[in-house]
């Protein structure tokens, strides 16, 4: 057992964990982080996806020790003072899901896709959320989500600056 | 129109139906706020890991679970020894022969493993890990047995044989012959008397339904009662199955759906580990969880698909169909599941598609192999009688020289013709056939496209265009229960809903169709909001749950709209004639002078008097003053049972790049015009239409279950089946139009499917289209660089892939030349 000192969507956590245990299992199953979630076991879905430290990674590949002394971000931890992350907003309003299984996954690898480049084409976001899974939505209405949130994010941005 | 009718018509409340309502179910899907069934966690609970057969038939010689049960924190370990006297088997409900051969369906292998993956043991530990952890310290051998998994094969005199009980692998022959039933004439003489006949041999690959959620169940005990959750389509049939099959009295287990992560007709299953969750937690008396991997979802989820179609046309010189002849192979795999052999059964039926055939015969034998069994996939039979005959009209077409949309025009039935009752004695109630064509047409921007085709033709690009049709009905809606029944399925078609009306004015409405993913909490609301004038906002749909849903058949077969949901109107419409009692007591009028807009009784010719159908809700919840001879109640349920299924329709068109020299082929544009009947959210149907269509492409395209010559599959990860990813699928362009089933009174016919089921041939077609000036004309699914170019480049329809020198496919390569030397 390793202990670790992690923040997770702004709250402070101290753990002993196996070594071997995954981030995305650390979440679940000692932090009750069950918003995150397991699509698959080589890392192809994306499912698990949150960001460590700002930056986007599949939960399922990263041990729970590597996230020591970091901070975690997950669907759970998006939405600021009761109003909802403008990606959560644009899926819902695009309908950018069906069963919502992806959900947690897409919209975190959206969010830090329009972080590394704020106006996407079409195709930069088809490319840039290759890595997530999705078996319900065909992907367009998740497209269009992705580029309502960056006409809004981008539009917000402007106004602050 | 009359001066005294516009206010009127300006008063009345805007409809709910039709409304592009987001939906209400994303509030906790987007905020990670889920109930999946993995995320359930019960004092004391126990976590089930399986040991799983790596061969693919062999008698189990040796098993020793001793050192297992050793290591740390495991409770207890189990085999087939322990559970074959109550494990029962697993239910097969759609035995669609009298004489269907069923050698039955352990949960848990006893003697034998008949596929791989098939449970060996099981290991119930403390923590996941644990269990996983153990199950590597089980000893076992296996002697092997000889592996059968080409059907051609399969079902020839003297094959090995998959189950040693039975005398040959074919489970059952299934024949539906128009002549003999009445509906056609005689097969054999409209092909004896054809002037051009076309016969095929196509090849349904198999498919993984791969539902983004893997399959998890949770069992909890209080005492002799037993709750599962699980991640299933289908509670309710799982309740009744699971009670039957392990003994439990039916009111003793309740089964629960929380959020379910798709489905596709994957978890419309009564699976083994299910069973087995139910058995370790009796036999313990503790609490039990089991989720699978991934690569344990691939390997033993039950497949779709898996069938090879010899399909004959006969037909007149200019063009006019005389004849259908089908002939199928399906594979079944080792066993029988829920409705592994109803499913090409049920494709039986739209063969013949929108077409005008005068005579039809269609055989089926479904055959055993050592693969995972096959069931229901998002169609479920009707996308490969889609695919097959949607194939054969282009290559009628090829074969007389004609256009294949003009092939089809002439033989497809006329707007005018409707209710027309086919040669498979189907009666289509509604539709245009033409109408969808044209609108589809135009969104593909069909004219301009084939003008490019023509110059890349002729400037010999290496970059071919084509352009390909699917112009398909299928039948959905599932039900009627009478129809099921004549088919031998083993349960009804009808659905349930109850309407509860609240005392503070709220509604809770309980349906018997459980989602996963389609949106039944809001359309739902929509019509409830209609039908009792209620803001949308006041409704709360409950589901999923057998305890506050007692009755109900479930999701699957684009059945929930259209039967669930007029289930729901059905109880709306007895809950608005309980209120009106009580409306005219209060209201001291007679019920007859009564109106009922918006939610509000009113007496006729005195506006602005009126009574609430929410404020009924709290006065019958007093009680304090009702009419004599009622019940102090204005809740109402009701069923559903159509006469008929519903049928949609619509034209898809793909036009496909196909790149000569690398065998990369890319969808340009892909426009579809789909008639889905009254349409009650046009975003969830564009949602649905998108879904479906991503997955049939990904039939034509990507995906292949692909067995290799020891029974392993081989493309049992997500890094070997291929999901197409968003970088992977186009933009589609959908449209509709709208025709009212007359089954229902929504007018609704279902969409769940009608994607899928189309879009594969169209994709198909398209290639083909562009490629068969080169000699090209047939590629086998899916269409991967490697099979387009040696289809070009070699003939043939481009033979099997990566699993080159298996069986998987009888190595039954179609082409002639090139191949054997290009293997070796
Ligand atoms: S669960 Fe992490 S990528 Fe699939
Ligand atoms: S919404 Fe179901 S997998 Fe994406």
């Amino acid at each position: 057992m390793t202990q670790i000192n992690v923040r997770v969507d702004g709250a402070s956590y101290s753990d002993d964990v196996e070594p071997r245990t995954l981030l995305v299992h650390y979440l679940r199953e000692q932090l009750g982080k069950v918003g995150t979630v397991v699509g698959c076991d080589t890392s192809n879905c994306g499912a698990c996806t949150v960001h460590l430290d700002g930056e986007s990674v599949k939960s399922c590949t990263v041990l729970a020790v590597q996230a020591d002394g970091s901070e975690v971000t997950t669907i759970e931890g998006i939405a600021e003072g009761g109003e909802l992350h403008p990606m959560q907003k644009a899926f819902h309003e695009k309908h950018g899901l069906q069963c919502g299984y992806c959900t947690p996954g897409m919209i975190m690898a959206s969010i830090d896709l329009l972080k590394n480049n704020p106006d996407p084409s079409e195709s930069e976001i088809r490319e840039g959320i290759e890595g997530n899974l999705c078996r319900c939505t065909g992907y367009v209405n998740i497209v269009r989500a992705v580029q309502q949130a960056a006409g809004e994010m981008s539009s917000t941005a402007g106004a602050q600056a | 129109m009359t001066l005294t009718d516009e206010p009127t018509t300006a008063e009345a409340p805007a409809k709910e139906v039709g409304n592009a309502r987001l939906r209400k179910e994303d509030a906790r899907l987007i905020t990670g706020k889920t109930t999946w069934t993995d995320n359930m966690v019960l004092p004391g609970m126990l976590h089930m890991a399986f040991l799983r057969s790596p061969v693919a038939h062999a008698t189990i010689s040796h098993l020793d679970v001793s050192a297992a049960k050793d290591r740390p924190n495991v409770v207890a370990v189990f085999t087939g020894q322990d559970f074959k006297d109550e494990q029962g088997t697993i239910p097969c409900a759609w035995p669609v022969t009298p004489d269907m051969v069923n050698p039955g369906h352990p949960s848990i292998a006893v003697d034998t493993v008949n596929h791989v993956g098939e449970a060996v043991a099981i290991v119930v530990a403390r923590t996941r890990t644990a269990a996983v952890d153990a199950v590597e310290a089980i000893d076992v051998d296996y002697e092997n047995l000889p592996v059968v998994l080409d059907m051609e094969e399969a079902v020839k005199d003297g094959a090995d044989l998959v189950h040693a009980s039975t005398s040959s692998n074919t489970s059952y022959h299934f024949v539906f012959d128009a002549g003999e039933a009445g509906t056609g004439s005689d097969t054999e003489a409209a092909f004896r008397d054809a002037e051009v006949t076309v016969s095929r041999r196509f090849v349904q690959q198999r498919l993984i339904p791969a539902f983004m959620e893997p399959r998890s169940a949770v069992v909890g005990v209080q005492g002799d009662n037993f709750t599962l959750w699980s991640a299933t389509q289908i509670p309710h049939i799982l309740r009744v199955m699971g009670a039957l099959t392990t003994g439990i009295p039916e009111h003793k287990l309740r089964v629960v759906a929380p959020d379910v992560g798709g489905g596709f007709g994957g978890k419309l299953q009564v699976c083994p580990e299910e069973i087995l969750a139910l058995l370790v937690a009796r036999r313990l008396g503790k609490p039990v969880k089991w989720t699978e991997t991934r690569s344990e979802s691939l390997m033993t989820a039950h497949h779709g698909r898996d069938q090879i179609q010899y399909i004959d046309v006969a037909a007149r010189k200019d063009g006019t169909v005389t004849g259908l002849r089908v002939r199928l192979l399906a594979d079944m795999g080792a066993y029988l599941r829920l409705i592994t052999p109803g499913v090409p059964a049920l494709g039986a039926f739209m063969f013949p598609g929108i077409y005008k055939f005068p005579a039809y015969r269609f055989e089926c034998d479904g055959v055993f192999t050592n693969k995972v069994p096959t069931d229901a996939y998002r169609g479920a039979g009707r996308p490969e009688a889609t695919f097959a005959i949607e194939r054969i009209m282009d290559e009628l077409a090829v074969e007389l020289d004609m256009d294949p949309m003009e092939l089809r025009r002439k033989n497809w039935i006329g707007a005018e013709e409707f209710p027309f009752t086919t040669v498979a004695g189907l009666e289509y109630d509604s539709g245009d056939y033409e109408q969808a064509t044209q609108a589809a047409l135009e969104l593909l921007g069909y004219d301009e496209l084939r003008a490019e085709q023509k110059q890349r033709r002729e400037s010999g690009d290496p970059v071919q265009l084509g352009i390909g049709i699917s112009t398909f009905t299928e039948m959905c809606g599932l039900a009627p229960s009478r129809v099921l029944g004549s088919l031998s399925f083993g349960a009804g078609g009808w659905e349930q809903a109850s309407i509860r009306m609240l005392p503070t004015g709220k509604v809770e409405v309980v349906t018997g169709s459980t989602p996963h993913g389609q949106g039944h909490e809001t359309a739902w609301s929509q019509i409830v909001a209609d039908e009792l004038g209620v803001p949308f906002e006041d409704v709360e749909v409950l589901h999923g749950d057998t305890a506050i849903s007692s009755r109900g058949l479930d999701t699957y077969g684009s059945r929930s709209l259209v039967v669930g949901g007029t289930a729901v109107v059905k109880a709306a419409e007895k809950v608005v004639a309980k209120a009106r009692k009580i409306a005219a007591h209060l209201l001291e009028a007679s019920e007859d002078d009564l109106e009922f807009s918006g939610g509000t009784f009113s007496v006729k010719g005195t506006p602005g008097a009126g009574l609430g159908i929410q404020e009924i809700a709290l006065a019958i919840f007093a009680a304090h003053d009702y009419p004599e001879g009622i019940e102090p109640s204005i809740d109402a349920e009701a069923a559903f049972d159509p006469v008929n299924f519903s049928f949609p329709h619509g034209t898809h068109l793909c036009a496909m790049e196909v790149d000569t020299e690398t065998g990369f082929v890319k969808i340009r544009k892909y426009a579809s015009v789909d008639d889905i009947g009254t349409i009650v959210n046009p975003i969830i149907v564009e949602g649905q239409m998108h879904g479906g269509l991503a997955q049939g492409i990904a039939q034509a395209l990507y995906e292949e279950a692909i067995y290799d010559a020891d029974g392993n599959l081989t493309t049992g990860t997500f890094v070997d089946y291929l999901l197409p990813s968003a970088a992977d699928l186009p933009t589609f362009h959908t449209g509709n139009t709208v025709h009212a089933a007359t089954s229902n009174p929504l007018g609704a016919k279902g969409v769940g499917e009608a994607g899928c089921i189309a879009s594969t041939p169209a994709v198909v077609n398209a290639a083909l289209d562009a490629v068969r000036h080169l000699g090209v004309s047939d590629i086998r699914m899916p269409l991967t660089p490697e099979r387009v170019w040696r289809a070009i480049h070699q003939g043939g329809d481009g033979g099997d892939r990566a699993a080159e020198g298996s069986n998987a496919y009888g190595g039954a390569r179609t082409t002639e030349s090139g191949i054997e030397e290009a293997a070796q």
